[in-house]
C-alpha cells in the first residue's frame, strides 16, 4: 500500500476508507467495540429527540468519543429538503459539525433517495458552509449535478439500504468514477466482505457500512472482515489488475518440459 | 411564602409544567440534560447554546431537545 494513500474528504485526511454506521447494534458497547475493530475513523450518527423521561438511557457520546472519531450526522428518516435542513442545522448546533451526510428518502419501501429534494438540499447546505456527503442513486447525471451544486462526496447506493445485495449496477459506478474527482463512496446495500472489496476494486474511495456489520451473527468478526476487505480491494485497485482474456495462458514455462 | 407560578409547555411532544420564566439553561439542568451534548429548538427556531441562560420560557412554548444516537 502506498504510504500516503489517504481518504481525503473536505480537506481532511483519513487513514481508513471504511466508514461505519452506528445503528442497529444490540448495545452501545457492542457498537463501540465493532467500530474499534473496524478501524473506522468516521461514523454516521442520527439526530433524534432526547428521552426526557428515561434519563438512564446511555448516550452515544459516552461510548464513542467525538474527539477521537469523526461524527457524521445524517438525515435518516427525512423525506424532504425542509426536514433534512432542520436536522442538519440542529446537528451543527450540538457540536459544530459541518461535515454531514445528506440522505433524503423518497420511498418508504425501497428507501431510495428523492433526488430532486436531495439536489435542492445539497445546494442550500453547501451555501450555508456545510460539507455535504450525499447519499444518492447510482445515476451518473444526478451525481454530476450534485457535484455542480457543491457536494463534497458522492455516495451512491449499491442496493437498497439494509438489503445486503451488494453492487447492482457496476457500469454506473464505473462511469461515476470516471467522471468525478470527488470522493466516491458506496453507501448502503453491501452485505459481505467481498462486496466491499468489489466496490474498492471499481475505484471507489471508500465504503459506508452499517447493517452488514451490526446485524451479522458476529458483528466483531464482520467488522474485522470488512476492514480487511477494504484494504484488499484498495490494494488490488492500485496494483493494476491483468487484462481479461478469453483463452488460457499457462503459468509454468513450456521450456524444459520432460 | 411566595407562590411559584407554573406554566404548561411542550417538550419533545410531551406537555410538562415548569416554573414561569425559567431560563432554558435552568430547564436543561432541571431535566438533567447535558447542554453540551444536545441542540435545542424553541418554537421552531434553533437556540444558540451561548444564550441558553438569557432565554426565559413562556406559557405554551414548544421546545425540541435533540442529541446524537446510533444511525446509518
Amino acid at each position: 500500500m502506498k504510504k500516503n494513500d489517504y481518504l481525503r474528504i473536505a480537506k481532511k485526511k483519513y487513514k481508513s476508507r471504511l466508514i461505519v454506521g452506528t445503528g442497529k447494534y444490540k448495545t452501545m458497547s457492542e457498537c463501540a467495540k465493532a467500530i474499534k475493530l473496524s478501524g473506522a475513523e468516521i461514523v454516521t450518527v442520527a439526530v433524534r429527540r432526547v428521552n426526557i423521561i428515561d434519563k438512564k438511557k446511555p448516550l452515544l457520546m459516552d461510548y464513542i468519543d467525538p474527539k477521537k472519531i469523526t461524527y457524521l450526522p445524517n438525515t435518516a428518516g427525512c423525506f424532504n429538503a425542509k426536514e433534512a435542513l432542520r436536522t442538519l442545522r440542529l446537528a451543527r448546533e450540538i457540536g459544530g459539525w459541518k461535515l454531514v451526510k445528506l440522505e433524503v428518502l423518497g420511498d418508504k419501501k425501497t428507501l431510495f433517495p428523492d433526488m430532486i429534494e436531495t439536489l435542492k438540499s445539497t445546494e442550500i447546505l453547501s451555501k450555508e458552509g456545510f460539507k455535504v456527503m450525499v447519499y444518492c442513486t447510482d445515476d451518473p447525471l444526478m451525481a454530476k449535478k450534485l457535484e455542480d451544486v457543491g457536494a463534497c462526496a458522492i455516495m451512491p447506493l449499491a442496493a437498497p439500504i439494509g438489503s445486503g445485495l451488494g453492487i447492482q449496477n457496476f457500469t454506473n459506478i464505473k462511469i461515476i468514477r470516471k467522471q468525478t474527482k470527488l470522493p466516491l463512496i458506496i453507501d448502503a446495500g453491501l452485505g459481505q466482505a467481498s462486496d466491499a472489496t468489489i466496490a474498492m476494486e471499481l475505484g471507489c474511495d471508500g465504503v459506508l457500512i452499517n447493517t452488514a456489520i451490526a446485524l451479522a451473527k458476529n458483528p466483531f468478526q464482520m467488522a474485522v472482515a470488512m476492514k480487511n476487505a477494504v484494504l484488499a480491494g484498495r490494494s488490488s485497485y492500485l496494483s493494476g489488475r491483468i487484462e481479461k482474456k478469453f483463452f488460457g495462458s499457462p503459468s509454468s514455462p513450456k521450456e524444459g518440459i520432460i | 411564602m411566595k407562590k411559584i407560578n407554573k406554566i404548561k409547555i411542550k417538550i419533545n411532544g410531551k406537555f410538562i409544567k415548569v416554573q414561569d420564566k425559567i431560563s432554558l439553561l435552568n430547564l436543561t439542568k432541571k431535566l438533567k440534560i447535558p447542554a453540551n451534548k444536545v441542540a435545542i429548538e424553541l418554537n421552531q427556531k434553533i437556540v444558540n447554546k451561548k444564550s441558553l441562560g438569557y432565554i426565559k420560557i413562556k406559557k405554551n412554548d414548544k421546545i425540541e431537545i435533540v442529541h446524537f444516537i446510533g444511525g446509518g
